[in-house]
């Protein structure tokens, strides 16, 4: 095995794993603020990509301007569906919400299919497509956008969470959420404020990839249970442990792909979830907490 | 200031309170004595809009919040110190206070002031200072007590819940909070409604108590009315130190 390929492996695994990391923050941010695990997060990470297109080739807007509108119109529909799904339930039990997500997210990707078809689209990469040389490897300009929009948004996300009294009250919500009412945080306000960086979230995580790998009305199912399953290595942190689940997820998927067969991309990331389940359903990094009472 | 008038609460299908009236007057410590059970608790968390009364009013500063949810109540000026603490075990002490103030952050309430009453909270219980960065989580019950009481205070409430204040504390720390209830209505003249299983400190601090008793109100009276009273004593007062 040369080092060169293994360093090719390595890179581009680094930028899918950013993705999921996005994706899974996503998951992560909805279910410590309401412990529902939104199995249409997926969704909007299509929706990100498809809107973009939508955009781009019906409404001739430039790129830069083809992609905040597609997350804003992400972001509205995250909304809409935290309004018209999950609020009005009135027993929101567990099961129901699965329920709800998963309804929820088949009837996102329905209407997508009649809405764009079943056709695969490619997304233009944000500048060029020249290849640029690391070390042996290469990478290409967009593999470098998305590291550094994930970083960024990482780091705002991060911000957002320790130094905001918005952020510390959502943080508060999930800790303790009847202590949370009683300081005066609107705990719903806070479960329609999770929906909607988490859908804002999943579709920039849904355009960036969008140039490299092309998108479809169905690509959030796959996307949604990368992520899904970064964030439960990452034990469902909304933090640096799940950006590690995701790292760990595309590096693992690129070197299954290029030393085993690429067959086994999509069953590497099944695996890795069953075993972390069985095993450490706490995440890679989660530890018994210690606290007094 | 406040009024229960004909509180019914039901929890699931046990019927907690039945018939509960109860009033406070503007700067008036009044306490809620009762075995385990007798629905203490209830009567706090149905004023806080966590548990809705199912019928009867709740009539704050003569303003309906019966059917208002807790944060609703919060920003009128009524803050609860609930059993058991629940501070935010994984956010530092600091993080704890702002939270309470989070009404005030919202309202975009100078931060200088807000501050400042930061800095008060920890004149008034300096043991929290040196561990403002601290975990909350990782602190003494004691401490945390002290923090649920600072990070209510944090909203100014007019009217303060506290929910069994001493709850497993060394006899010091009770004191201590104690003394902090005590210089609170003194320097802030704050409105205090106080459930306390140690119904002698209790009686000492309030100016006047109710005696409940499987959801009922059977006793109301003066502070030292109640002290007196023969039921009250063998009932709450005998076993002081239990």
């Amino acid at each position: 095995m040369q080092f060169d390929q293994l360093l090719q492996y390595v890179l581009s695994g680094l930028s899918t794993g950013a993705i999921y990391a996005l994706i899974g923050i996503g998951f992560s941010i909805i279910y410590n603020a309401t412990g529902i695990i939104n199995f249409a997060q997926g969704e909007f990470v299509m929706l990100g990509g498809m809107l973009t297109l939508l955009f781009l080739d019906s409404c001739k807007l430039p790129l830069w301007a083809a992609i905040p509108c597609a997350i804003a119109v992400s972001t509205a529909s995250g909304m809409l569906f935290e309004r018209l799904a999950i609020r009005p339930l009135r027993q929101p039990t567990p099961i129901n919400l699965v329920i709800i997500t998963i309804g929820g997210s088949i009837l996102i990707r329905g209407l997508s299919m009649l809405l764009w078809g079943k056709d695969t689209h490619a997304i233009p990469p944000f500048s060029g497509e020249e290849p640029i040389a690391v070390g042996g490897a290469t990478i290409l300009p967009q593999h470098i956008w998305i590291l550094g929009i994930t970083l960024l948004i990482i780091a705002a996300n991060k911000f957002y969470f320790y130094h905001t009294i918005s952020g510390k009250a959502m943080r508060a919500c999930a800790y303790n959420r009847r202590a949370a009412g009683l300081v005066g945080i609107d705990v719903r306000r806070m479960v329609l404020f999770s929906f909607i960086i988490s859908s804002a979230m999943g579709s920039v995580a849904g355009i960036i990839v969008a140039p490299l790998t092309m998108t479809a009305y169905d690509v959030g199912v796959m996307l949604g249970l990368k992520g899904f399953c970064a964030a439960i290595i990452g034990g469902m942190s909304s933090g640096g442990a799940t950006v590690v689940g995701g790292l760990i997820l595309g590096i693992l998927e690129s070197l299954g792909a290029g030393l085993i067969s690429s067959g086994y991309k999509d069953a590497i990331a099944f695996i890795i979830l069953l075993l972390i389940l069985f095993i450490r359903p706490q995440g890679l990094f989660g530890k018994a907490q210690s606290e007094r009472v | 200031m406040l009024r229960l008038k004909n509180i019914h609460t039901h929890y699931g299908k046990v019927h907690a309170l039945k018939n509960v009236s109860l009033r406070l007057l503007e700067g008036e410590i009044v306490t809620l004595i009762g075995a385990n059970g007798a629905g203490k608790t209830t009567i706090l968390n149905t004023i806080s809009g966590v548990t809705p009364a199912s019928s009867g009013e709740v009539l704050f500063e003569n303003k309906q919040i019966t059917e208002l949810a807790p944060d609703r109540i919060v920003k009128l000026g009524i803050s609860q110190v609930p059993e058991g603490r629940q501070v935010f075990k994984q956010l530092s002490v600091e993080d704890n206070l702002d939270l309470g103030a989070y009404l005030r952050y919202r309202s975009r309430e100078d931060k200088a002031s807000i501050n400042e009453d930061r800095e008060h909270i920890f004149t008034l219980f300096p043991q929290l200072l040196n561990r403002r960065k601290q975990l909350a989580g990782t602190m003494s019950g004691g401490e945390q007590q002290m923090l649920a009481i600072g990070r209510a205070l944090m909203a100014k409430p007019k009217l303060l819940l506290l929910d069994e204040p001493s709850m497993g504390l060394a006899p010091l720390v009770f004191q201590e909070i104690f003394r902090v209830l005590h210089q609170l209505r003194h320097e802030h003249g704050t409105t205090i409604l106080l459930v306390e299983q140690n119904a002698k400190a209790a009686l000492k601090l309030a100016d006047r108590g109710y005696v409940l008793e499987t959801g009922k109100i059977i006793l109301e009276g003066s502070s030292v009315e109640l002290m007196d009273n023969t039921d009250v004593k063998r009932a709450y007062l005998g076993k002081e130190k239990g």
